[in-house]
C-alpha cells in the first residue's frame, strides 16, 4: 500500500464522522522504485491532505518532508522529489490502520489494506 | 504502431474462489481498447475498477495505456479477499502496479477519492438472482445481482456518481435483462450521457458495455427540467441506441 492509497482512506465504520487519516501501525516498509513523473504529482498535490501524509511517511520512517506544503513549491525538484518518494515509493507491506475514532483495527497484509466490514458495523 | 497489449490468458493467476475472465470481461478489455486514443487523450490521472476479480481488466487497462499515459495512477477493489490476491498476481506476472483495496465498492474511498476518479471500470454482479444470493462470500459476489441483477449495480451506480470527476468517463457491462435503457435513464436524471461502445450477443445473453459521462447540457437541479429537455427525445435516442430491446421498438434492423 503506497501512501496516496493511505490519504485516500477512511474509516468505513457506521457512525463514524472522523475517520481520517487513518493511523498508521508499522510491521513492514517495502521501498519500491517508481518512474518520476512531475506532472503526475502536480496533478495529485491538490487531492492530498498534506498533514496526514507527512505524519504517515514519519511512521513509515522517512522524515524528509517540510511541515507544510504549497503550490508554489511544486516548482521546486528537490521537493517533488521527497513528494515523489514519500507518496509512491514507501509501501506499507504489513501492518494495519487505525480508525482515529474508534481504535477499529484495519490489517494491510502483504501490502493490502483490508476494509471489509463486520456486520454489526456497517 | 505502438505495441498496445491486453492481460495474457495464461498470465491471470486463478483461484477456485474467483471469477475467470469470460465473455463479459473480454467484451469490456474490447471497449476499452476501442476507446484507447481516447482514453489516452483524456490524460486520466486517477483510474479505479470496482470488482476487479482476476484483474484481468485492471491489467489490460495499465498495459494498454503503458507509458503514453505514464500519469495515471491504478487503484482496483473487490469484496472477496481471494479475488484481491489473485489480481496482485495478475498484476505482477504483467509488470504493471494498481493500488489494492479489500473493501465493498469503494467504502472507505468515497469521501477522500470524491469527484477525483477520471476513469471508472465496473464489470458487476449483473446476474438476476433471489435477493438473498446478494453479498454473498466467495465467487458468489462476482455474479449474483438480486432482482433484474440491479442491486449491486444501482449501489454502484451511486458510488460512481460521487467518485467521478467533471471530466471522468465510467464504463460498465451490463446484461440486457438489467433493463440498460432504464439505466440511462436513470443516469441521464443525474445528468450523464451515454453511449454503447461493445454490444456482444450470445445465445444466452446480450451484452452491452456502456459509457457514461457528466454532460454539461444535462446538468439538471431537478426533475422538472429533466422533462423540459423532451423525454420523448429521449426515449427516441435510446431506442437507436439498444435496437434489441423489442419491448420498446422491432426496429433490430437498424443497428450498426
Amino acid at each position: 500500500m503506497r501512501l496516496l492509497t493511505h490519504n485516500m482512506l477512511s474509516s468505513n465504520i457506521k457512525g463514524v464522522v472522523n475517520g481520517f487519516p487513518l493511523r498508521i501501525e508499522v510491521e513492514k516498509v517495502v521501498e519500491k522504485q517508481v518512474d518520476f513523473n512531475p506532472d503526475f504529482l502536480k496533478n495529485m498535490f491538490s487531492k492530498i491532505e498534506w498533514k496526514p501524509l507527512v505524519d504517515a511517511s514519519r511512521a513509515m520512517g522517512y522524515a524528509e518532508l517540510p511541515e507544510e506544503a504549497e503550490s508554489s513549491m511544486l516548482d521546486s525538484h528537490d521537493f517533488l522529489q521527497r513528494f515523489h518518494h514519500a507518496l509512491l515509493e514507501l509501501h506499507l507491506e504489513e501492518g494495519a490502520l487505525i480508525c482515529p475514532e474508534t481504535a477499529r483495527r484495519f490489517p494491510v497484509n502483504k501490502g493490502i489494506p483490508n476494509l471489509l466490514l463486520h456486520e454489526d458495523e456497517v | 504502431m505502438s505495441s498496445f497489449r491486453t492481460a495474457q490468458i495464461h498470465l491471470v493467476s486463478s483461484h477456485r474462489e474467483v471469477y475467470e475472465p469470460c465473455d463479459d470481461s473480454f467484451a469490456l478489455v474490447d471497449a476499452l481498447l476501442a476507446e484507447r486514443v481516447n482514453l489516452l487523450n483524456h490524460h486520466p490521472t486517477l483510474c479505479l475498477e470496482v470488482g476487479c476479480g482476476s484483474g484481468y481488466v485492471i491489467t489490460s487497462l495499465a498495459l494498454m495505456l503503458g507509458k503514453e499515459a505514464s500519469g495515471a495512477h491504478y487503484i482496483a477493489t473487490d469484496i472477496n479477499p481471494h479475488a484481491i490476491r489473485v489480481t496482485q498476481e495478475t498484476l505482477e506476472a504483467h509488470g504493471v502496479h494498481a493500488e489494492l483495496v479489500s473493501t465493498d465498492i469503494a467504502s472507505g474511498l468515497e469521501k477522500r477519492l470524491a469527484g477525483s476518479v477520471d476513469v471508472l471500470v465496473v464489470n458487476p454482479p449483473y446476474v438476476p438472482t433471489p435477493e438473498d444470493e446478494v453479498g454473498r462470500d466467495g465467487i458468489a459476489s462476482a455474479w449474483a445481482g438480486g432482482e433484474n441483477g440491479r442491486s449491486v449495480i444501482d449501489r454502484i451506480l451511486l458510488v460512481a456518481d460521487v467518485l467521478l470527476s467533471d471530466k471522468g468517463w465510467l464504463y460498465m457491462v451490463t446484461l440486457t435483462a438489467n433493463n440498460p435503457s432504464q439505466i440511462c435513464l436513470q443516469m441521464r436524471e443525474k445528468g450523464y450521457a451515454s453511449r454503447i461502445v461493445v454490444q456482444r450477443s450470445t445465445e444466452e445473453e446480450s451484452l452491452h458495455v456502456i459509457k457514461f459521462w457528466k454532460d454539461a447540457d444535462l446538468q439538471v437541479d431537478g426533475k422538472e427540467s429533466t422533462h423540459k429537455t423532451g423525454p420523448a427525445r429521449v426515449v427516441e435516442s435510446l431506442i437507436s441506441q439498444f435496437p434489441r430491446l423489442s419491448f420498446w421498438r422491432n426496429n433490430s434492423n437498424t443497428n450498426r
